[in-house]
């Protein structure tokens, strides 16, 4: 039973993944494009050597983004704002981090702190909304997803800018970090030097998805957070407070956030521009989906999105729109949403079937 | 004169920050803030909230969730732009509604067949029409000089603009008119010139596009409240069960419902590109489909209400565009409100609420006396600060549809 | 005399249980007819058979001597039957107007022509005697408005028999008094109306004829104006009380709980009850009886700190609870066996082992290093409810959700009874199980009560809650109206308190 149900979870993307293939295959059709060297090119360019670098380095921020949104689908919250969080977060620690030099591994202990207590309390706000004023947590997220962007762009402009030679132009990004606040790609350690850099962060990540199963499945907090996620009513009976576990869950959910801009910011900027990767809390949401916030299958959904994005760069010299590939994007994350309802429906009632026969058999 | 007095102390909080609005407009370097223009342009600016918060109403009312309508506010200016750009501006309305409606349709088959959650399928909604706007650009634009990935090119004809004869300076066959709201406002009187901006504002150069997305917020009313189809709309969001079992078709008007919230989600996006920006631009929604949903939380789930929540972050949003400036005078005015709550809290013994309202209210006098203008990164989210601040305020008094988000199966009477 | 409705051996059985079993019974036009019996004896099965919700296996149904057939309820009412359910079919948040005329038209763009309604309306709320504006919402209204609502709605579509089921549960007397108002001019009108209740008092108040149903069969129907109140209470509880067993241990003199002026806050303007005192003892089992409805789930609920009080206090071991948090009050050693298992007492998506922590995972004995849930613990803890509780299912990893409603309870008993409580709060704790469980369970209660547990035991089931109980109290509309000892109990007696005869 519980192989078919793991069987039925890994089929449900698969479906969708070819479902999207097919619908693409007859838009690019109807625009007089061949499909089968179109998948084909992409295939090739995307599991090149570089590629695979370039697609591990993506996974990274998008598996935590997709985890901190996950910790919130746990608890039945929808955190939109992970966008808006993870920014905030790698705003500060860059400009906090910039200001001093601390011994390289505190150093960098610092930074992380500093994204993730920045950013958990940008999502508190949210998680105070909706338990104090009754503010459903979706459309507080969103606007706190763009004051934060002004919030943002105005201490990048006005306070934490970097003054150029002649101290006169304010330059709006922030000081270099030091050496102590970089962390040195993998290359080195897996032995593969003449590929561009692995950024050290995916170590992070991994930490991060481990701390997640363990948080979720593994704690007392964790139970009561699914518990109250799944039946609110038992759970309150069992004695969680209702309030506090929508706050914890936006503080926890945020925190996480704060870590998506960390890869990029320790491994490859080393300062906050206004160029600095945005758009990763958005697709986070749609990678939580993919994986059903599992901590393995949102891996698996992160290098799939960033293998799609990475391998349509190609098309671009084979005159294919390379934007078929968001298309694809969003046309299997709505086929998988849809795929997962049904096989869920479909566990439950076979479950139930189960069931009753063991007790028919007294 | 009892009655007068009692509906002044019952909406006082919204009575005093307008009075106050006035009174500072009368500083030269604040009178934006009652301004025709300002006005012109907050309607301007609030109706593709007002379209998508009203279609909306039809998807909530109807037990269905849509946050998926920035999504379909998407396709409406995608769609909007191309056709208004290669067919003329009506044929761009047309596309844009259609547009919206079939994500809409989508979003009900997601929702209401599959009975998915229904924020998971808006946000997927939202992922999948973000992905489409931008393939379909890269494919229509490709070799048009003025378009491409991000952009359409401009929306060449207008749609025709008219005032009202004698009032606001519109023809009569051909010739222009006086224009008495216009000449009051000059005068710069108290009250009367504010008033007047107001009424210019809202009657001078008015697109037949706005007249008629204006005027579907009576018709949404009348639909809704006058007709068979809106009772049964209605009573599905209420209590599906028993409306299935007088004989209404549950799942037929949950569709139909979720349909239309789309359309005029899509209305709002060509809105957006035919009258405001004159092209489309990857993003420029801005989150006004969230807005519009607060909007609709705001109004209480009517229309006429959802009217007035939009005007709200319209005229912010008008602000923080014409005249930053004024922005500033607001906070004078936010000093006020800040302070009478503290005031209320007060009386009402609820002193942690007191202190706190007197603590930043004071904040806010500091920053005011202390600042000649807001930052300009602040100022461009007055709307959607506006919109938490509302929506903080307005919880008590709100009654949302009682079966909503729920998945509904047929035959649950028993 | 003429009959409006008559039932002809109709039966109606579902796996386990014969709800309805060969039940006849004629209704007089233009009377008003009661239905009476406990939970459980058929009544609803057999309402729901009437109103077309439900087909009978056998039997037939004649209305105004014509045998009908229903298929659904559009059948029934186009036969002139109409239905105001317990639970209010309105919605909330629309008019009086908008509530009655739901559905009769077609779903058009066409203006509701709503002075015509209005009219009609206002037309039989006169004829009838029940005043009413059409224009008001409907939770603005009092409870006993909104029922004048449900009658209206149902007199609109031409009924001339109505069904009320438990009309007066949700009503204060004041409401009582106008509802039996209402009835009596629907009868003057030729109106025939079925009366479902367990209210004996009030029953005999209005009715003219009342049957008596029980454990699904109809025992009998009599006159209400000359039957006594001890022979009503007697059908329907049968005549012998099932056999007490002796007990070998007595209670203790340690309190385990005290209840004192307990008074829960106001629920639709009602206190579900009122001024609650009693003692519970350890090593006793102390049964409320009472049909349900009458506060003892809201009671239950305050003891473990959900419902809210409005006064009183509450002791457990000694300890004020009033400031305690449910999961404070928990490690304090206080279950619960709920009487909802699905939403109160699991978490459906969750394995066996994931249930059987719920609430309790802060215990020792799920404690690990790194803060670390505790699985083996909780599946050996599993392992051994669904041992001793013959608990069938493949195994622990099961879902909840996939067992049957028995099995869930059975887990439920098991796991609250295994892990040492200091008092136990059990709310219908067999309900749903068959008999061989049912006796399993208990003599599981018995031994715990032997070995010191105090058990706070609220039952509908009277065979339970007399074979169980050291002491007994009826609860009656949120009161403690009587205290005494099974062995005393007679079934008079019992009925009679339970359903506010005396």
């Amino acid at each position: 039973m519980k192989i078919r149900i793991r069987i039925l979870s890994v089929l449900a993307p698969l479906i969708a993944l070819f479902t999207a293939v097919l619908i693409c295959s007859a838009i690019l059709n109807f625009i007089d494009r061949d499909p089968v060297e179109t998948f084909r090119s992409m295939f090739e360019y995307g599991t090149s050597g570089k590629s695979i670098v370039s697609i591990i380095n993506r996974s990274v921020p998008l598996y935590i983004s997709a985890v901190a949104v996950a910790v919130g689908f746990k608890m039945g919250l929808f955190n939109i704002g992970v966008e808006g969080q993870y920014l905030l977060g790698a705003l500060l620690a860059a400009a906090f981090g910039s200001y001093f030099a601390l011994p390289p591994a505190i150093h960098i202990l610092f930074i992380l702190f500093v994204a993730s207590l920045s950013s958990g309390l940008w999502a508190g706000i949210a998680g105070y909304l909706k338990v104090k004023k009754g503010i459903h947590e979706v459309i507080s997220t969103i606007m706190l997803n763009y004051i934060g962007t002004g919030i943002i762009a105005y201490l990048l402009a006005q306070v934490f800018f970097e003054k150029d030679e002649n101290d006169s132009l304010k330059v709006p990004q922030t000081n270099y970090l030091p050496e102590s606040g970089q962390i040195p790609p993998l290359n080195n350690l897996l032995g593969i030097e003449d590929l561009p850099n692995l950024h050290g962060f995916l170590i992070g990540a991994i930490f991060i998805g481990i701390f997640y199963y363990w948080l979720i499945w593994k704690t007392s907090l964790g139970y009561d957070l699914r518990a109250t996620g799944s039946n609110p009513i038992a759970a309150k009976f069992s004695g969680a407070d209702p309030a506090k576990m929508v706050i914890l869950a936006m503080l926890i959910s945020g925190a996480i956030a704060g870590m998506v801009g960390m890869s990029g910011l320790t491994g490859y900027y080393h300062r906050y521009t206004i160029d600095f990767t945005s758009g990763l809390g958005f697709v986070g949401i749609g990678v939580a989906l993919l994986g059903r916030n599992h901590p393995i299958g949102m891996a698996l959904g992160a290098i799939l999105i960033s293998f799609l994005e990475r391998s349509s760069q190609i098309l671009d010299l084979k005159d294919v729109p390379k934007e078929i590939e968001r298309i694809m994007q969003g046309i299997i994350i709505l086929f998988v949403v849809i795929g997962y309802e049904i096989v869920r429906r479909y566990v439950l009632t076979s479950q139930i079937k189960e069931a009753s026969k063991e007790v028919l058999n007294e | 004169m009892n009655k007068l007095f009692s509906f002044i102390k019952k909406r006082y909080l919204i009575i005093v920050p307008i009075l106050l609005l006035i009174f500072v407009a009368q500083i030269e370097r604040y009178s934006e803030l009652t301004s025709s223009g300002t006005f012109g342009a907050a309607l301007r600016l609030s109706i593709p909230i007002c379209l998508a918060g009203v279609g909306a109403i039809y998807s909530e009312r109807c037990g269905i969730v849509n946050i998926g309508l920035e999504g379909m506010m998407v396709i409406g200016t995608w769609f909007g732009a191309w056709a208004g750009w290669f067919y003329g501006p009506w044929y761009g309305v047309l596309a844009g509604l259609l547009g919206g409606a079939l994500f809409g349709l989508i979003h009900a088959v997601g929702t209401i067949t599959f009975q998915v959650d229904h924020i998971v399928s808006g946000v997927a909604i939202n992922i999948l029409a973000a992905g489409v706007a931008r393939f379909l650009s890269v494919v229509a634009y490709a070799d048009v000089p003025a378009g491409g990935a991000t952009q359409s090119p401009r929306v060449d004809e207008r749609i025709e603009k008219i005032s009202i004869p004698y009032l606001s300076g519109g023809k009569i066959n051909e010739s222009d008119t006086a224009d008495v709201f216009g000449s009051l406002e000059a005068l710069d009187l108290f009250l009367i010139s504010d008033l007047f901006g107001l009424l210019g504002g809202l009657t001078r150069n008015i697109s037949y596009f706005s007249i008629l997305a204006v005027l579907l917020v009576p018709v949404s009313v009348w639909i809704l409240w006058s007709t068979s189809f809106g009772l049964q709309l209605r009573s599905v969001g209420e209590y599906p069960v028993g409306s299935e079992s007088v004989g209404v078709n549950v799942y037929l008007m949950k569709y139909i419902g979720v349909t239309i919230s789309g359309a005029f989600a899509g209305l709002a996006g060509a809105y957006l590109v035919i009258e405001s920006a004159g092209i489309y631009r990857e993003g420029q929604t801005g989150g006004r489909g969230f807005i519009g949903l607060a909007a609709m939380i705001f109004g209480n789930w009517k229309p006429l209400g959802t009217f007035l929540g939009s005007s709200l972050f319209g005229y912010a949003d008008s602000l923080q565009l014409r005249s930053e400036e004024s922005v500033h005078g607001l906070l004078i005015i936010i000093v006020c409100v800040l302070f009478i709550v503290g005031i209320r809290s007060f009386i009402k013994k609820n002193l942690r609420t007191a202190i706190v309202s007197f603590i930043f209210s004071g904040l806010f006098l500091f920053w005011f006396l202390n600042s000649s203008t807001i930052p300009n990164e602040f100022v461009f989210f007055t709307p959607h600060i506006t919109t938490l601040i509302v929506l903080s305020f307005a919880s008590q008094r709100l009654r949302m549809p009682k079966f909503i988000g729920k998945a509904y199966k047929k035959g649950e009477l028993n | 005399m003429s009959f409006a409705l008559k039932v002809i051996n109709i039966s109606k059985s579902f796996p386990g249980v014969l709800a309805n079993d060969k039940i006849n019974i004629e209704i007089p036009s233009g009377t008003i007819h009661a239905i009476v019996g406990e939970n459980g004896a058929g009544k609803s099965t057999l309402m729901k058979i009437i109103y077309g919700m439900i087909s009978p296996d056998s039997g037939k149904i004649l209305v105004s001597e014509k045998e009908k057939k229903f298929s659904s309820p559009k059948d029934a009412i186009k036969a002139g039957i109409g239905m105001v359910h317990q639970h209010f079919m309105l919605a909330d948040n629309l008019t009086v107007l908008e509530n009655v005329i739901l559905g009769i038209e077609n779903a058009t763009l066409r203006n509701i022509n709503k002075k015509k309604f209005k009219n009609e309306i206002l037309e039989i709320s006169d004829k009838y005697g029940m005043p009413l504006n059409p224009n008001t919402t409907i939770d603005e209204l009092g409870v006993g408005e909104k029922q004048r609502v449900e009658i209206i709605k149902v007199l609109y579509r031409g009924a001339k028999i109505l069904i009320l089921d438990e009309p007066t549960a949700v009503l204060v007397p004041q409401e009582v008094n106008e509802l039996f108002e209402n009835l009596n001019n629907l009868k003057n009108q030729g109106v025939t109306i079925i009366f479902i209740s367990h209210k004996l008092d009030e029953v005999i108040e209005i009715a003219d004829g009342i049957s008596v149903m029980r454990g699904g069969k109809h025992v009998g129907t009599v006159d209400a104006k000359t039957v006594s109140k001890s022979e009503l209470a007697e059908m329907m509880i049968g005549k012998s009380l099932p056999k007490i067993p002796k007990r070998t241990s007595l209670p203790t003199n340690e309190i385990c709980l005290e209840v004192s002026s307990l008074s829960g806050e106001k629920l639709d303007s009602k206190e579900p009850f009122k001024d609650i005192n009693f003692i519970l003892s350890k090593g006793e089992i102390l049964g409320i009886a009472g049909v349900e409805g009458n506060g003892q789930r809201e009671l239950t609920e305050s003891i473990l700190g959900i419902y809210p009080l409005s006064q009183g206090t509450i002791t457990v071991d000694g300890i004020n609870i009033d400031n305690m948090a449910t999961r404070q009050r928990r490690s304090l050693g206080i279950n619960f066996i709920p009487e909802d298992r699905q939403t109160q007492g699991l978490v459906m998506d969750n394995s066996l082992i994931e249930n059987a922590m719920l609430g309790r995972q802060n215990k020792d004995m799920y404690k690990t290093r790194f803060k670390s849930v505790n699985f083996k613990n909780s599946r050996k803890f599993s392992n051994k409810i669904i041992d001793q509780y013959d608990v069938r299912t493949p195994n622990s990893s099961t879902l909840a959700l996939a067992l049957s409603g028995g099995n869930q309870q059975k887990f439920v008993v098991g796991r609250e009874l295994e892990d040492n409580p200091s008092l136990l709060v059990a709310s219908q704790p067999t309900r749903g199980i068959d008999i061989g469980a049912q006796s399993l369970i208990w003599e599981e209660l018995r031994e715990a009560r032997d070995a010191g547990l105090g058990v706070l035991l609220i039952s509908a089931d009277l065979e339970e809650l007399l074979g169980l109980s050291d002491r007994l109290l009826v609860m009656y509309e949120g009161k403690i109206v009587k205290e005494l000892l099974p062995e005393d109990a007679t079934p008079e007696l019992l009925g009679a308190y339970m359903t506010g005869l005396k």
